[in-house]
């Protein structure tokens, strides 16, 4: 891996990656390479270039079944894990016993107004899992919320604006000791960590392509197989279909129930290269040098004296803190200038701003083309920010 | 553009050290409003006696600009005529604030002259 596989970090220091990745020359090639040699609806045609497309379709959902251990059946595409999300949402219904549902109250906002709108139409009810002042949840706040009246639990694996990253083996096993349905939110955990949906154990898992090196517009879900064969699909169209007459129609077999109308083929080749990208480095690599790249930054960061810093001791790339009598949109504006881009805002968690007491945070991300040298960037433009502010 | 531009000592003055800036125990006319995408919350309370401004005060929190244009806004509206502010526009803003502002942090200079419509026509 190096920085010069990314043409666009020629350019800039990125430190917003929780928010979407930059590309590798390899992944954009793909999906130029699939337009140019292989562009066919996929599953329809009988010729050559339909088949080859189906087939690069199909592979590309084996490379991602096999990146966290679950079955190729048991993969749908959709368009990024809010798509999932509201997939889960809008077909889990049959399936669920009790009339809550447990949230935490750090989720992103893809995973929890799926869940108020869910909540509004069937009659159930929300209950938050609490986070404590070191920022991690609160685990005895867990065991209360989640009882034998608990439908489902759905958590984020990583929050998205603090970094936090959550026990999802012992969510998983209380939700479990309740026959409570489970739904992990890994668009921060996939792309940074090992995600072992069979040791897991969980229901549901959803993530997004382009936080993991992929193109903008393939996400997926998984479901575990017999769950997902229960469930009736939530889009209805061609492909997603076995036969058709004029009155009725008898849905298609897993996963292409739950795909309707024409698939995103490019995409998915864009992902089953990115996923390749990330596998030949190995991801258990990939969460060791993250780990130490955010070492090096608390430490430094740390020097700046007006900087709060929200941060928990078990934590992946992310880092959200606020400089004393600064708004972070100003910290952004002026870091944008020495090209260095990082997120200021409420980052898609208004509840949790508000817990926090801020209306927002800055907030910086790291992929695995960052350096210790982006970090001196960006800790000399904060000095210099504070210089302006403090001075 | 450069966003140092935004950033030049009037506008960081004003931030540091804003006019007007508190609460009025009697306010006349009152509103509160957010940017969602900032996450800035200014309130502009306001004595209007026979169709003219005598006291305005704002409070909240908000970046440097939308601090700088309220702290502005406000000095330049006391003494004027109701009917004359409800005409002010994005213009008046940015002839106040005297610097470039790209189409993202526009919101943020015009908070507050659109929390201070809100507040006229209540």
């Amino acid at each position: 891996m190096n920085k010069a596989d990314f043409p666009i970090l020629q350019h800039v220091v990125y430190l917003d990656n929780a928010a979407t990745t930059q590309k590798p020359k390899k992944v954009i090639d793909a999906i130029a390479h699939f337009y140019e040699t292989s562009n066919a609806n996929a599953h329809r045609g009988v010729y050559q270039l339909s088949m080859k497309a189906s087939q690069l379709y199909d592979d590309a959902r084996k490379t991602v079944a096999d990146f966290i251990h679950a079955d190729a059946d048991e993969i749908i595409f959709t368009r990024n894990a809010t798509e999932s999300i509201n997939l889960v949402a809008a077909a889990v219904f049959p399936l669920l016993k009790g009339k809550e549902i447990v949230l935490t109250v750090m989720e992103h906002h893809s995973n929890l107004i799926p869940w108020q709108q869910f909540a509004k139409k069937n009659g159930f009810t929300l209950q938050f899992i609490q986070m404590k002042p070191d920022f991690t949840l609160d685990y005895q706040d867990a065991e209360k919320k989640i009882n034998d009246k608990t439908a489902l639990v759905a958590f984020c694996q990583v929050s998205n604006a603090l970094g936090t990253i959550n026990d999802a083996e012992k969510i998983i096993a209380l939700a479990k000791k309740h026959h409570a349905l489970t739904l992990i939110d890994a668009a921060q955990s996939a792309p940074h960590m090992i995600v072992d949906v069979k040791k897991l154990d969980c229901d549901f898992l959803a993530f997004s392509g382009h936080k993991m090196l992929g193109p903008m517009g393939i996400g997926v879900l998984y479901g575990k197989k017999e769950l997902l064969e229960k469930m009736q699909p939530y889009q209805f169209g061609g492909d997603m279909i076995k036969s058709v007459s004029l009155e009725h129609a008898e849905w298609n077999d897993l996963p292409m129930k739950f795909e309707a109308g024409t698939v995103n083929v490019a995409d998915a080749v864009g992902l089953a290269e990115a996923i390749k990208y990330l596998e030949h480095i190995g991801m258990d690599v990939i969460e060791k040098k993250e780990k130490e790249l955010l070492q090096y930054a608390l430490q430094e960061l740390k020097k700046i004296k007006t900087l709060k810093i929200y941060h928990a001791e078990k934590s992946s790339g992310i880092i959200s803190f606020t400089m004393e009598k600064v708004h972070p949109h100003d910290i952004a504006s002026l870091l944008d200038d020495e090209r260095i881009c990082i997120r200021a805002g409420h980052h898609c968690a208004m509840p949790l701003m508000h817990i926090l007491g801020v209306p927002a945070t800055a907030r910086i991300s790291f992929y695995i083309y960052n350096t210790r040298e982006d970090v001196d960037m960006l800790v000399k433009a904060l000095l210099h920010v504070e210089a302006m502010f403090h001075g | 553009m450069d966003n140092k531009d935004m950033y030049r000592e009037h506008i960081i003055d004003s931030y540091k050290h804003p006019h007007n800036f508190g609460n009025l125990p009697h306010p006349t006319h009152a509103c509160r409003e957010f940017n969602p995408f900032c996450g800035d919350d200014i309130t502009m309370q306001l004595v209007v006696k026979e169709g003219i401004i005598e006291k305005v005060t704002f409070n909240g929190k908000g970046c440097a600009l939308s601090v700088a244009a309220a702290s502005m806004l406000t000095d330049k509206i006391k003494g004027m005529n109701v009917e004359d502010i409800k005409k002010m526009s994005k213009e008046d803003i940015l002839e106040l604030l005297k610097i470039p502002i790209g189409p993202v942090r526009l919101k943020c200079a015009l908070l507050s002259l659109e929390t201070l419509h809100k507040a006229l026509e209540r």
